[in-house]
């Protein structure tokens, strides 16, 4: 496959009152034309700031100190302001997660959609307003003649997201970055928001890279799966690897978490104890080992490393380790360890 | 809209007959009287004056009177400033107050969203230290003290400008300078903090995510959505900018309208203090009206005329 982005070691840290925060401790991804790779983690992993990275969206006490992000081979951290105007909204574009504060409420938003295209392209208002409406059309708001002129406060929440998606894909990026696109909307819309772009990616191909913090969306859009937790990737791999073969304890405890179709009245969801680390002052170790049960002495001293489970699959878990001991994952991950075997199977 | 904007002329005047009927029985509740020269009066003479200018007759047939000539756009004769019509009175010496007055808006306007601009742009940065520096400047030094200093300087030491004068466009380049410098500071100070607060907000990243440049961000989406409370503080500065000029016009020798309105009510120059009160009014009324229409043009969220049922 054709890999169109390639993220190594990226090192982001962000200078505070209280000392620096090592917000993103080396992550590595790498992003194929035309596919879904999808990050989950909890709240204040490191997720946005792993995507902002990208088209340096951050705010200005970050400091991407360490790590390349190539773009068809080229590093975007070396590019100059102008350059990587030139790829905003053009080459990589980016959802956001509030439609409610994202449109700018002074503008129409034929305008607003229009104007990637005028930026980035030698066309006239007239044409680019004209596509605009066409994009529109295909993002489904209806009557996109009429509408061209009216303000984002005229319309619903789930109308503004798809006015955001607009303006995202009106000059039909290589890379798409949803960041948390169907937080702030409720489940209905949500799963509409899915399926538009699900449908967009196939008319006009485009690569995600979708953030979220439900596993239950990524389960509907992914082709792959990459787990965060405190600024690394802990397991990353295809989706029915990371759902049905979980190797890592974290995310263990995040599906196990999450109630499924065979979750009974009579059992009970499991949450993970404890809070995540401080990255003032980041674990020598494994920095999900005071928070798991399977943790070993050496997850306290060491960090692991990623361990291969299959091609596509890899760990970060000292218990893919062939000293290991054996262990017991939790109830629901046995029964997902016995789907995935029928999924082999067939 | 012009549903909306006929309505309010039709307020305005309303508001207007209002002021008229208060400020005339206010008025003549000053102590004194219009005639300097009372006491040498015999009582007959005094009758006779009196008559002359109605003043013999009951309040309320007077202030019917006076009523009825404002509708036909009649504010009386002055009795100190040679018995000229005051809507004369007003027009002559209202052209040079008036001019300065908005110059003095304009820049110190413009000057001021610049200034509260970059600043916000560059915050934190010396340019943001130096804008709160000439804001706060602008803000506490009296209007006057910085006509004098002005005076001294451009026109005394270095003959740029002329001192005193009424004459040409160069003439009221000083005292623009002076009456600028408020409306300048405080525009500058809202300015910033305005933009401070949009330039953080969600529709500006998504603005950067398109592509814009840091300027164009600015230009195209910053700028109109921190121009709203602007146009709040700019109402009221304006009329007192152009109506508070009063000591400065003095300074510089202006033959304005503020000078007049002092010694009109220090004479009971009855006609005088409701020809320009009613002025004055018109004119807070007026401004009043164009800030809510400015309003309407910058920001669409704000729409007339269906009880914002949107």
């Amino acid at each position: 496959m054709d890999k169109i982005l390639e993220v190594k070691d990226l090192h982001v840290n962000f200078a505070t009152y209280n000392g620096t925060v090592q917000a993103i401790r080396g992550v590595n991804f790498d992003l194929a034309a035309g596919e879904t790779l999808a990050i989950v983690g909890e709240s204040g992993s490191g997720k946005s700031i792993t995507v902002r990275s990208i088209l340096q969206l951050l705010a200005k006490n970050a400091d991407i100190n360490k790590g390349t992000i190539l773009y068809h081979g080229e590093d975007l951290l070396k590019k100059s302001k102008k350059e990587m105007d030139a790829i905003r909204g053009n080459k990589i574009s980016m959802i956001f997660q509030d439609p409610m504060t994202s449109l700018d409420p002074t503008m129409t938003i034929g305008k607003q959609v229009a104007e990637p295209l005028l930026i980035h392209n030698k066309v006239s208002k007239k044409e680019a307003l004209g596509r605009a409406e066409e994009v529109l059309r295909l993002v489904g708001i209806p009557n996109p003649k009429e509408r061209m002129n009216d303000y984002p406060h005229q319309f619903s929440g789930g109308q503004r997201q798809r006015i955001v998606i607009a303006i995202a894909i009106v000059d039909y990026p290589e890379i798409l970055i949803a960041d948390e696109p169907t937080t702030a909307l409720d489940v209905t819309v949500q799963a509409q928001i899915i399926d538009l772009l699900k449908e967009l990616q196939q008319k006009i191909g485009t690569a995600i890279i979708f953030i979220t913090h439900d596993l239950g969306v990524v389960a509907g859009i992914a082709d792959r799966v990459a787990v965060m937790y405190a600024g690394k990737f802990v397991e990353y791999g295809s989706v029915d690897e990371v759902f049905y073969n979980p190797q890592h304890p974290y995310t263990w405890g995040l599906l196990d978490s999450m109630p499924t179709l065979d979750t009974s009245e009579d059992d009970h969801l499991n949450s993970i104890p404890g809070t995540p680390p401080n990255l003032l002052n980041p674990p020598k170790g494994d920095a999900f080992a005071p928070r798991n049960e399977y943790a070993m002495q050496i997850d306290l001293e060491k960090q692991p490393p990623f361990f291969k489970v299959s091609k596509t699959h890899y760990a970060a878990t000292w218990l893919l380790h062939p000293d290991a001991p054996k262990v017991t994952p939790p109830k629901g991950i046995q029964k997902r360890f016995e789907k995935f075997k029928k999924l082999g199977d067939k | 809209m012009a549903k909306y904007i006929l309505k309010r002329i039709l307020y305005l005047f309303l508001t207007l007959f209002i002021i008229a009927t208060i400020t005339f029985f206010l008025m003549k509740m000053l102590p004194g009287t219009p005639f300097s020269n009372q006491n040498r009066l015999s009582p007959d003479q005094l009758a006779i004056v009196k008559a002359q200018y109605g003043l013999d007759q009951p309040i309320f047939i007077q202030y019917i009177r006076y009523i009825g000539g404002l509708f036909q756009g009649n504010l009386g004769t002055s009795f100190q400033f040679n018995n000229e019509p005051v809507t004369q009175l007003i027009g002559q010496r209202l052209a040079p107050s008036m001019q300065i007055g908005a110059q003095a808006m304009i820049l110190g306007t413009i000057l001021g969203i610049l200034l509260g601009a970059v600043a916000a742009i560059r915050k934190n940065s010396w340019v943001d230290t130096l804008a709160t520096f000439v804001s706060i400047l602008g803000i506490s030094i009296p209007s006057f003290v910085l006509a004098v200093l002005l005076q001294f300087y451009l026109a005394y030491k270095w003959h740029i400008y002329p001192v005193a004068l009424w004459d040409n466009f160069q003439s009221s380049v000083l005292p623009t300078i002076a009456l600028a410098a408020l409306p300048l500071g405080n525009v500058a100070r809202f300015m910033r903090t305005e933009m401070v607060d949009v330039l953080s907000s969600d529709y500006i990243e998504l603005a950067k995510s398109k592509g814009n440049s840091e300027w164009q961000v600015v230009i195209k989406h910053a700028l109109r959505n921190s121009l709203i409370p602007i146009v709040t503080i700019i109402g009221p500065m304006a009329v007192s900018t152009m109506t508070g000029s009063m000591v400065v016009e003095n300074i510089f020798s202006i033959p304005g309208i503020g000078e007049q309105f002092v010694k009109s009510i220090t004479t009971n120059d009855y006609p005088t203090i409701m020809g320009l009160t009613i002025f004055y009014s018109f004119l807070l009324i007026l401004v009043f009206l164009v800030v809510d229409i400015l309003y309407v043009l910058i920001d669409p969220r704000i729409r007339l005329g269906n009880g914002g049922n949107d």
